[in-house]
């Protein structure tokens, strides 16, 4: 039976996640944003979706150090952990396609013809191949611990999955935007990182905040499911 | 350690050779998909050769490198516990498997010349590029063949694992594909270099991580 560690009882990090995101939704909303043709308002997206993608590849770099430590030390609550961050991360994969859509509506979208029209030429964008990439390989994950019955022979595998696919999968969706075209922004270097032209100084007074209340809040929902998995296992053990 | 990987893949050499049913069933399998293609269409463009070319690689991975772990029965793998060491086995397996699918590559290129025509226009490059991409299906569908074997399923399970992941790999061998198809156009090697790169790094992940999934 896995023990909970003890990060999880803290509120700390709760509180600070629930400030900053109280931050990023009012200074988000309200505050000065460049006016720029074709994003005008749109612009404040940027502290939502581009958060989501943050926060997904934080939460699966998390989920796949759990299966490292799984591997090590063959406990587990690292099988546990690994399972729901990468659940979360999915989770956030989606919102971020959800955001990204809205974004594109009104910026890529052909205002002439209807948004399922245009959808096939958007798709082709190499973020979103490397998105709808990620997302299958980690349903697949999920495929593959449902199809395995015996509990420690399906935690061993999976983060073998885990890692296995990790490792491939993401110098390969950094490098595709590269080799590909694309209308995305962040084409040449790494989206959002590159201070100096990227985002606007006042626009990154609000957007780190809200990488940072966003992966938060994301570990919070990943640790109350964790909590629940291991009291639900308590339960079957008693 | 060299040795054991030579008799190991001897092995799977001997047991291709003697039960010749499943080199034949994947030769089978790709000249009947491509004579589907080839009823269903006149020459296509080069772009959709390109496309319908490795896709069919693809299926024809999938198939050719799926049963290489899942034939050994469950006390044959406890016979090889006590023989020989998890990184010999592996290393035997994506070296045998890379052999296959390098011979699968090169039959199905022959069957697309003369099915469907031939828009590369140098030959060489071409087969290059080919052999490459077989080598790199290869590797990854054999370390996923080695995870849907330990989870005891079926083949739907390495497609369900590995096509999603391969993708990065698929859209990279197009695109330098796509450079054979014109003439004033070199190969693009920075491309074939993360190829290789990205092929090392498998194999190097299977050796590190097979120890884990091959024990019960």
């Amino acid at each position: 039976m896995p023990a909970v560690p003890r990060y999880m009882y803290r509120s700390w990090w709760k509180i600070t996640g629930i400030v900053l995101l109280t931050y990023t939704f009012t200074a988000g909303l309200l505050g000065p944003v460049p006016k720029l043709p074709l994003l005008q308002e749109t612009i404040r997206n940027l502290y939502f979706h581009v958060c989501m993608w943050f926060g997904m590849m934080i939460l699966f770099t998390v989920s796949v150090v759990q299966a490292i430590l799984y591997l090590n030390r063959m406990d587990r609550k690292h099988d546990l952990a690994s399972r729901h961050f990468a659940g979360v991360g999915m989770l956030f994969g989606l919102l971020g396609y959800a955001t990204g859509a809205i974004w594109a509506a009104y910026t890529w979208a052909d205002p002439n013809v209807s948004f399922a029209d245009s959808f096939s030429t958007i798709a082709r964008d190499p973020k979103l191949i490397g998105a709808a990439i990620s997302l299958l390989v980690y349903f697949a994950y999920l495929v593959l611990r449902d199809s395995i019955p015996d509990i420690d022979r399906r935690a061993r595998i999976s983060a073998v999955y885990n890692i296995f696919a990790y490792v491939i999968l993401f110098p390969a969706i950094w490098i595709l935007p590269r080799v590909l075209e694309s209308l995305h922004p962040g084409q040449d270097g790494n989206p959002a990182l590159d201070v100096k032209n990227d985002i606007s100084s006042d626009m990154r007074l609000v957007f780190y905040p809200a990488v940072i209340g966003w992966t938060l809040l994301g570990v919070w929902i990943a640790t109350l499911r964790i909590r629940m998995e291991s009291i639900k296992e308590k339960q079957l053990a008693s | 350690m060299t040795r054991a990987i030579w008799t190991l893949f001897k092995k799977d050499l001997l047991l291709e050779v003697r039960q010749q049913y499943s080199f034949y069933g994947i030769l089978l399998y790709a000249v009947s998909t491509l004579f589907v293609l080839y009823l269903s269409m006149d020459t296509p463009e080069p772009r959709v050769w390109n496309g319908l070319f490795w896709i069919i690689q693809l299926f024809i991975c999938t198939n050719a490198v799926a049963k290489g772990f899942m034939q050994e029965s469950r006390g044959r793998w406890l016979y090889y516990y006590t023989l020989a060491h998890p990184i010999t086995i592996v290393l035997a397996k994506l070296l045998f498997n890379v052999l296959l699918m390098a011979a699968m590559s090169v039959i199905s290129l022959v069957l697309f010349r003369l099915f469907l025509g031939a828009p590369y226009q140098q030959a060489m490059g071409f087969l290059g590029i080919v052999l490459l991409g077989g080598i790199s299906l290869s590797l990854v569908f054999t370390f996923l063949a080695a995870i849907a074997a330990k989870a005891q399923q079926n083949a739907a399970i390495l497609a369900i694992l590995g096509f999603p992941l391969i993708l990065p790999q698929l859209i990279l061998l197009q695109q330098i594909a796509d450079t054979q198809f014109r003439v004033d156009s070199g190969m693009d090697w920075v491309t074939v270099a993360l190829l290789m790169a990205l092929d090392v790094l498998v194999v190097v992940l299977a050796t590190i991580l097979f120890p884990f999934i091959w024990k019960e």
